[in-house]
């Protein structure tokens, strides 16, 4: 369980650039739970996942994972509990690195009491190969050729495996389907949707679709201005359509959305 | 070709490759920091040094085996405190390198009790050691190039560890590092020590098989290095772990003959830093330029 309390973040502070990214947001997410969240641009979705993530540290407010507070806890420390996508697929995988030896990283996580001499055991080859064969992207035949070889969406499939490899407490999503081509998009969903439903996984993400916003998980949160303004689930949620979500967004946030991509997203559709 | 072979004799070519093949720890050294950690190690000339002094301090003290330790362990130093200013001290790695380099100076001249040259004549070297063993042509070259063979084996099995692979990630993607919860400082705190300590070693080498050791033996080592790293790159491509590996000391021994065929070409020894210089560069600009004639070669192919 995620909680989340009265978090603040200013860039910039005392200067003409200040921007109140954070202004003091509360959130819990409980295990199972799966929130997507959109919001106009510059809204603190990015902030937020950084205070969680623990990229940077908030001003105010405290983050806790399973009643430990972690609002301090080091970046490369939480990440044992915490799996992270981004949008750009580069970001999540060493380029120059075999698709094993990738995955031979992400399982540190859990491998680390190991000793640090040891090698990729056959054991865990013949784990890998499973796990990668359930991508049904062929991955599992190319495990000794570098990572930079694969697609954006390969790699970014294989990053959500990595992430999920040792099960987190939370996943966090950061349009980690944009940059990719529709259909590519579409089967990162699917996979998405199975590792959260088979982990059991709390998970937040990002998206910019409005569709995919009110059809994935069971709750979905709308950011604006360093605020959740709208916070839905349930009977609410199910029978919400797009349209009925940017009228609760202006109901909530007192203006239109803003978000060009979102509103485009409204219109291909 | 007359010309050729009045240019290449055995002692040429065994001469070129033993300086190769121990200056090929220095290319090895930077090919951790440089060309898997992404860090340019600039303390690369005064850890050199560093690691000839001591080695040769030791070796006067008549523990020449002993001696390659105590410049390793050196090394380690002079790698740990490049990698605390960096990870610790928040300075760039540039500045961190050349900040470690400057103080070294001093450091070295302490180790060298304060004289500009340190002389290993009379004593016992690990050369000397295993003359009568080898035979007389040949004991240098064969006990450097056991040295490295060993060093080469080492580091290719522990860039295959969960530690070494974590080393190469860091150089790679840092976010994925810590995305997996290893502390990116860590490694390259780990992988600068190591880089060091080879520095020092083939420092060490170098001191024990001219049996001396000079105040500014170090400059432009991490040059030379560079030179050799790029030139086996470039010739054995950047694959496999050990391949690479095997290409940095192949490079450094191809520099060693280019120096050795210039020397016989009677350029003056004044001017050899210029002519590593322009090796350096050609082997830097060559793949850019194969590219640039690939290209010509594709445009003139179209337009016929």
């Amino acid at each position: 369980m995620l909680k989340i309390t009265n978090v603040k973040k200013v860039f910039n502070p005392g200067t003409v650039n200040e921007k109140v990214a954070l202004a003091g947001v509360s959130l819990t997410v409980n295990d199972g739970d799966f929130a997507t969240i959109i919001g106009s641009n510059g809204a603190g979705k990015s902030t937020l996942f950084n205070c969680i993530g623990g990229s940077f540290f908030p001003d105010e407010g405290h983050v806790y994972l399973d009643d430990c507070d972690i609002t301090y806890v080091p970046e490369y420390k939480r990440a044992v509990e915490i799996g992270r996508l981004f949008q750009d697929p580069m970001k999540g995988t060493a380029p120059h690195m075999t698709i094993e030896e990738n995955l031979a990283l992400a399982y540190l996580r859990v491998a680390k009491k190991k000793a640090v001499f040891s090698r990729i055991s056959s054991a865990e080859r013949k784990m890998f190969r499973e796990r990668l064969a359930l991508l049904d992207m062929g991955l599992e035949d190319r495990m000794k050729q570098p990572v930079g070889l694969l697609s954006g969406g390969q790699r970014q499939a294989l990053t959500l495996l990595m992430a999920t490899l040792v099960p987190p407490k939370i996943l966090l999503l950061d349009e980690h389907t944009a940059a990719l081509d529709p259909a590519t998009a579409d089967k990162v969903i699917a996979l998405t949707k199975r590792v959260v439903e088979e982990n059991h996984l709390a998970c937040l993400m990002i998206t910019h679709n409005m569709h995919s916003a009110l059809e994935l998980g069971n709750r979905t949160l709308m950011m604006d201005d360093g605020h959740i303004v709208l916070d839905i689930s349930g009977e609410e949620r199910a029978g919400l359509t797009v349209d009925g979500l940017l009228e609760k967004f202006r109901t909530g946030a007192g203006k239109e959305l803003d978000n060009d991509r979102i509103l485009f997203s409204k219109v291909e559709s | 070709m007359s010309f050729l072979t009045s240019l290449i004799s055995l002692s040429v070519v065994t001469n070129a490759l033993e300086l190769g093949i121990i200056y090929g720890l220095i290319a090895l050294a930077l090919f951790l920091s440089y060309s898997i950690l992404n860090i340019a190690d600039l303390s690369t000339d005064g850890c050199f040094t560093l690691g000839c002094a001591v080695g040769a301090q030791v070796t006067i003290m008549g523990h020449p085996i002993l001696a390659i330790f105590a410049a390793m362990a050196a090394g380690v130093c002079s790698g740990f405190i490049m990698a605390s200013l960096q990870t610790r001290l928040g300075v760039e790695p540039i500045l961190s390198g050349i900040i470690v380099n400057t103080g070294l100076y001093t450091v070295n001249l302490a180790v060298m009790g304060f004289s500009a040259n340190l002389s290993i004549f009379k004593k016992d070297t690990i050369y000397s050691l295993c003359k009568d063993f080898f035979g007389a042509t040949w004991y240098k070259l064969i006990l450097s190039a056991i040295i490295v063979l060993i060093v080469c084996v080492l580091l290719a099995w522990f860039l295959g560890t969960r530690l070494g692979l974590s080393i190469r990630a860091t150089g790679d993607n840092e976010d994925m590092v810590r995305a997996s919860s290893i502390n990116p400082g860590f490694t390259i705190t780990v992988g600068l020590c190591i880089s060091g300590s080879l520095t020092a070693l083939s420092g060490c080498l170098i001191g024990q098989y001219q049996k001396s050791c000079d105040i500014n033996m170090g400059t432009g080592m991490v040059t030379i290095a560079l030179a050799s790293l790029i030139i086996g790159e470039t010739l054995l491509g950047k694959r496999s772990i050990p391949r690479r590996i095997v290409g940095v000391i192949v490079g450094s021994c191809v520099y060693r003959f280019v120096i050795a065929i210039a020397l016989r070409l009677h350029v003056p020894a004044e001017a050899m830093k210029l002519v590593s210089a322009v090796i350096v560069a050609i082997a830097i600009a060559a793949p850019y330029l194969k590219s640039r004639v690939a290209l010509q070669r594709q445009k003139a192919a179209n337009a016929a």
